[in-house]
């Protein structure tokens, strides 16, 4: 059992289930019933499958776990996969959210049912393979990859504005891929190898680091998304199908979080040093300025899509700080969003498909007709404000206490995030659930249904359950985050002392000079 | 016994909230006061055990957040200081619990009511019981959270909305100062636990840290942003907007959050962390400074609203003041003494009013009442207490607490001592004055009210006035039963390490020992305000009109309280808006899509038109082929080990 290639079978289970589904026949009827049925099993057992990482990961080592290992395309470029304590969870968060897209579009997409699940699937095998992959071009594969499906959900069964939010997703990612890929080139040029761990331990020259990081930063901060190249992230939600903007929001934003922290850190730790203050500076802009314009937003998914963006301004500037409470805040951070963000556009997809309008001022006492629906929503309101109790706020304490450590005046500004994200949300959580019920329109809406309280269940209980004790989380990744604090360290201590060599050179130099003049 | 204390009530919400529906109005009103009712027996055994008996003692639970050094538990801790509030907290909300009962009896949503008070006496059990300050900051936002709620209870009130938003947004400023506060004593300390930051502060005494650019002393920081968190749940001057609107929220919620609790947690957290601000003068002078200021300012706006809950909301904001300037000047047992009899007065002041509008047919304004003092006796009578004990009248518990407050202003022979006296003794005046104002205008004179109304006027019912009555013991007894205790002899004894107070600050002691003048004053100045009131609402009701309208402006700056509403509305929300807009439609419209991606298609697209009409035109198709064969080229050069 333990030579299964467990990470393999995770990543690729998906893929197979679309090909199941590819190859249903029938009349619509079935094909319909058959799409769904496969879609949802397969991301359940992939989930279960994922359950056994949780269960067998040893949290005591900060190696890569799970490794398999088998030569590929010519001699350097293998298929390495393999997990540490930061990317696991992201796998299991994306193995989570899935079976959840597929119920939450269950009803609700009608045309093309077949095709919509077979991308959803493929969309499940790439995201996973980001995840797991240790090789860079095998990473780069499944990075890029996931943009097709993704590209499709949107310019398919997106809204009326579908194509230009599909070219514009496009757009900006392309700008940043094309930089990676050629950092990537670079990065082999010089050392030879694909291989991410070993990588990870190569020393690359300062000089070239800046713009090895510069040109993944370019990807990662497209894909967070960061300011000022956050504007395609509103118009990708806005017109994404409900699952679609669950799994951009949950998943695919997590990307460049994760891009981070497995390559700019630890592969550039000179540069990552030079370049934080530039990414605490876009962070605090975007914390501030997208809270800003999340407050003036009237249509519920645009507002949510420019909170994200404020709060992976916490991420950013948590994994920037270089300490274990920044880097742990941030990754919990995002696995918190992860699942609150999707939440949250789960919850607008609720009222969506009852009213088929997201305009929050359509909206307005719905508590009257719906108290379950209102006191979910008033959950994920609350762990997107990052009220104690809720997930939400493990994540942004830490990440505060982390950059009080690093600049005061950081966290002084990110913590303007508080006051901030407490309006929009709450002014947003008002317009739509309070009040009286006027509209005539409203009138017969209904409750949440079964299917969709079983939906909310589960996040529910994760949100108010890793609020209150979120040990299992940070537990599994403490050893990889103290070990990529200690290599970065180490790194830059290594360079100081390179460094100062030259300097001792020119201090001699100077005292010749010095002497020689006494001499005169 | 401590578990018991602490998780009762959060049952019983659980309880009442998710199962209200099923179980019944009857059933979630019995469970939840039951269960906080017991919570109210077992902390009264707590406080003999632990304060009388003198035997903190810290009882942990499990672990909450464990980052690197960062290491936060759950625990119950509970000293003499935990143990004053948990008869506080669990005593007045158990009263008000029951209260509700019949205060709430016409209302559709009694499970979700009675859930919510719950959640709070739990979240502020949390919040006393804390043993580090982030359990403090779970507690602080979970009352805060539930005073959000129960503020905004009455949801299909757009003022009620607004007015629970305000609550929340204004206490989110000072939670900004708090968490920063937080970050900071974690940066210094390397912990967040009492004991330990307690026992390390005396070796930061001095020091300086850099802060924002400034080298700044490190207890003073700290002290000052705990300080603003302080601000905002104790509506202190310049956070104290929410105070009033809160109002909104059922009478009993007043009570229970807006008068005897939540908004007594500031004073809690500063007397609390005494061994942080004993340490730095510099921050004992502002909450000084803020707390004589709001005391005063305060009592001049409470001295002309006409809305009977406003006016008592007022007053609880300037009594707040008064237990902040004892803070201050290191009088930390005396601001614990007034917010302990403060508790049971005004508690027993917002439900007599809530007993007054119950019979008034949900009328809350004064110049719409007088003349009702015969309909209803038992109401008006309590209130009479309830007032006596608020203007410091002999006897009473607030003269116990807040003569000792002015008394300790005045014997810490400091410049800001001798301003908060001045403040403190203004304000007296101005508590009796308008005490018997709203006394006056409620049950005397001529009746306002219209025929329809006064037919209804009535007693409440026992399960209404019984609580009263408690309470009602509380306002006369609590000061003379205590004081030794609190701010006498045996206060050493009393507080053991709960309040640290340095050799040269005991300031109680020198308030002992004050002048003869001293001490008659504030009584002097309760009983002129009272005659005063009297003067103007009784025996000559035209003089209050004559002085508003020749002194046109004062009235106006007054009844429109300081204008902070209108400033803060224009120098901060209309601003935020506009600069929201702006941004969205120029900074993300205009200028980032404008020049990148739509200026790039616009581009592409005039171009192509030009150039070739035999394509598709959709520039992503053929970024997308070039994507493909850029990496497929790459693959094949790194594959080949082309590099090498």
């Amino acid at each position: 059992m333990s030579n299964w290639p467990l990470l393999s079978i995770i990543t690729f289970l998906p893929a197979v289930g679309a090909l199941f589904i590819m190859m249903t026949r029938g009349d619509a009827q079935t094909i319909k019933h058959n799409a769904r049925a496969v879609a949802l099993w397969t991301t359940f057992i992939t989930f279960g499958l994922s359950l056994m990482l949780w269960d067998g990961f040893d949290r005591t080592t900060a190696d890569f776990q799970f490794v398999e290992f088998s030569p590929w395309i010519g001699e350097t470029i293998g298929y390495r996969m393999g997990v540490d304590g930061i990317s696991v969870l992201f796998v299991l968060l994306t193995t989570l959210l899935m079976p959840i897209c597929i119920l939450a579009s269950w009803d609700t997409i009608d045309k093309q049912i077949k095709e919509y699940m077979i991308a959803f699937l493929l969309l499940e095998t790439f995201m996973i393979g980001v995840f797991c992959a240790l090789d860079l071009i095998l990473f780069y594969l499944f990075f890029e990859a996931g943009l097709i499906p993704m590209f499709l959900i949107i310019g398919i069964w997106g809204g009326k504005r579908r194509i230009y939010s599909a070219f514009k997703f496009f757009l900006f990612t392309l700008l940043g891929s094309v930089l990676m890929l050629l950092a990537m080139l670079a990065m082999y040029t010089q050392s030879g190898t694909t291989e991410i761990p070993a990588l990870m331990q190569q020393a690359f020259d300062p000089g070239l680091q800046k713009w090895l990081w510069l040109a993944f930063f370019a990807s990662f901060a497209v894909k967070m998304p960061m300011w000022p190249v956050h504007t395609w992230l509103p118009d990708a939600h806005v017109e994404a199908p409900t699952a679609g903007s669950v799994i951009l929001a949950g998943v695919l934003l997590k990307m460049g979080g994760y891009g981070f922290l497995r390559f700019s850190l630890p592969m550039f730790p000179m540069a990552s040093e030079f370049f934080a203050p530039l990414v605490f500076g876009l962070s605090i802009v975007a914390v501030i300025y997208t809270s800003l314009v999340a407050l003036m937003q009237d249509d519920m998914k645009k507002l949510i899509a420019y909170s994200s963006v404020a709060h992976m301004g916490f991420v950013t500037i948590g994994i920037f700080t270089f300490n274990t409470q920044g880097i742990e805040g941030g990754i919990f951070q995002m696995l918190s969003h992860g699942i609150v963000a999707a939440a949250l556009f789960l919850c607008v997809g609720v009222v969506y498909d009852r009213m088929h309008t997201r305009l929050i001022a359509r909206y307005g006492g719905l508590v009257n007709r719906m108290p379950m629906y209102a006191f979910t929503f008033m959950v994920f309101i609350l762990a997107g404000v990052g009220l104690p109790a809720t997930s939400g706020f493990v994540g942004e304490f830490l990440t505060i206490v982390g950059a009080y450590q690093a600049n005061t005046w950081v966290a002084f500004l990110m913590a303007t995030g508080l006051v901030l994200g407490a309006a929009y949300s709450l002014w947003l959580y008002r317009r739509v659930i309070f009040g009286e019920l006027t509209k005539p329109e409203l009138k017969e809406i209904l409750d949440l249904s079964p299917r969709e309280i079983l939906i909310f269940a589960p996040l529910v209980l994760l949100t108010l359950s890793f609020g209150v004790y979120p040990g299992p989380v940070l537990e599994i990744m403490h050893v990889s985050v103290d070990n990529l604090i200690a290599q970065h360290q180490a790194a830059l201590a290594a360079f100081s002392e390179v460094s100062s060599k030259p300097i001792e050179g020119v201090q001699t130099v100077v005292q010749g000079l010095s002497q020689s003049r006494g001499k005169i | 016994m401590y578990h018991a204390i602490l998780f009762l009530p959060l049952i019983a919400c659980i309880v009442a909230g998710f199962f209200g529906r099923w179980i019944g109005d009857r059933s979630a009103q019995l469970v939840t006061s039951g269960a906080v009712v017991t919570s109210a027996l077992l902390s009264v055994m707590a406080f003999n055990q632990v304060a009388l008996g003198h035997e903190p003692l810290v009882v942990p639970l499990f672990d909450w957040i464990v980052s690197g050094d960062f290491a936060v538990s759950w625990a119950i801790r509970v000293d003499t200081l935990t143990a004053v509030m948990l008869i506080v907290v669990n005593g007045v909300s158990a009263l008000v619990h029951i209260y509700s009962i019949g205060y709430m009896s016409h209302d559709p949503c009694i499970p979700r009511f009675q859930a919510y008070l719950s959640l709070f006496t739990f979240a502020m059990l949390v919040l006393v019981t804390a043993d580090n300050f982030l359990q403090l900051f779970f507690g602080w936002e979970g009352v805060g959270l539930a005073s959000y709620l129960l503020i905004g209870f009455w949801y299909h009130k757009p003022s009620a909305n607004a007015a629970a938003i305000k609550a929340f947004l204004v206490n989110r400023v000072g939670d900004f100062g708090f968490t920063i506060g937080i970050a900071a004593i974690f940066f210094v300390f390397g912990t967040l636990s009492y004991e330990e930051v307690f026992a390390a502060a005396p070796d930061q005494v001095g020091k300086n840290f850099e802060f924002l650019g400034f080298q700044l002393d490190v207890l003073t920081t700290i002290c000052i942003f705990l300080f603003i968190g302080a601000m905002g749940k104790s509506a202190q001057m310049g956070l104290h907007t929410w105070l009033p609107d809160a109002m909104e929220g059922p009478t009993p919620v007043s009570a229970l959050i807006h008068a005897a609790t939540m908004v007594t947690a500031g004073v809690f957290m500063l007397v609390r962390c005494s061994p942080l601000f004993e340490y730095s003068p510099t921050a004992l002078t502002v909450v000084a400074f803020v707390g004589a200021s709001t005391a005063f300012f305060a009592a001049t706006i409470g001295l002309v609203q006409n809305d009977i809950k406003r006016v008592i909301a007022y007053s609880t904001c300037s009594q707040l003041g008064y237990m902040f300037f004892a803070i201050g000047v290191s009088a930390y047992g005396a601001a614990m003494f007034h917010l302990f009899t403060h508790a049971f007065f005004k508690a027993l002041l917002f439900l007599g009013a809530g007993s007054v509008i119950h019979a008034m047919s949900d009328e809350q304004d004064m110049r719409n009442m007088g003349g009702i003092y015969k309909f209803i006796p038992l109401t008006y009578i309590l209130m009479w207490i309830g007032s006596l004990a608020l203007a410091g009248v002999p006897f009473f518990s607030g003269y116990y607490s807040k003569d000792m407050i002015i008394e300790a202003a005045f014997a810490a022979d400091t410049g800001i001592g001798q301003y908060a006296f001045v403040m403190g003794v203004a304000a007296a005046l101005m508590t009796a004055f308008y005490s018997w104002r709203l006394l006056f205008m409620t049950f005397h004179g001529v009746s306002r009210a219209s025929e329809e109304v006064l037919s209804h006027v009535h007693e409440a019912p026992k399960v209404m006035t019984v609580p009263l009555i408690f309470l009602a013991i509380g306002a006369i007894g609590a000061g003379f039963v205590f004081s030794g205790d609190f701010i006498g002899d045996g206060r050493s004894d009393f507080w053991g390490d709960a309040i640290l107070v340095l050799g040269d600050h005991d300031i109680i002691e020198a308030a002992h020992h004050v002048p003869l003048w001293v001490k008659i004053l504030p009584v002097l100045m309760g009983a002129t305000g009272i005659a005063l009131a009297w003067l103007f609402y009784i025996r000559r009701p035209s003089f209050p009109i004559a002085i508003a309208n020749s002194n046109r402006k004062i009235y106006l700056f007054l009844l429109n309280k300081w204008y902070f509403d209108e400033l803060y509305e224009m120098i901060l929300v209309r601003p935020a808006k506009r600069l929201g807009y702006a941004l969205w439609k120029i900074g993300d419209g205009r200028i980032i899509d404008g020049f990148g991606p739509d200026g790039l298609s616009n581009a592409v697209q005039e171009i192509s038109r030009r150039v070739v009409r035999l394509q598709s035109g959709f520039v992503y198709h053929y970024a997308f082929a070039m994507l493909i064969g850029v990496a497929a080229l790459a693959s094949w050069f790194i594959a080949g080990g082309g590099g090498h």
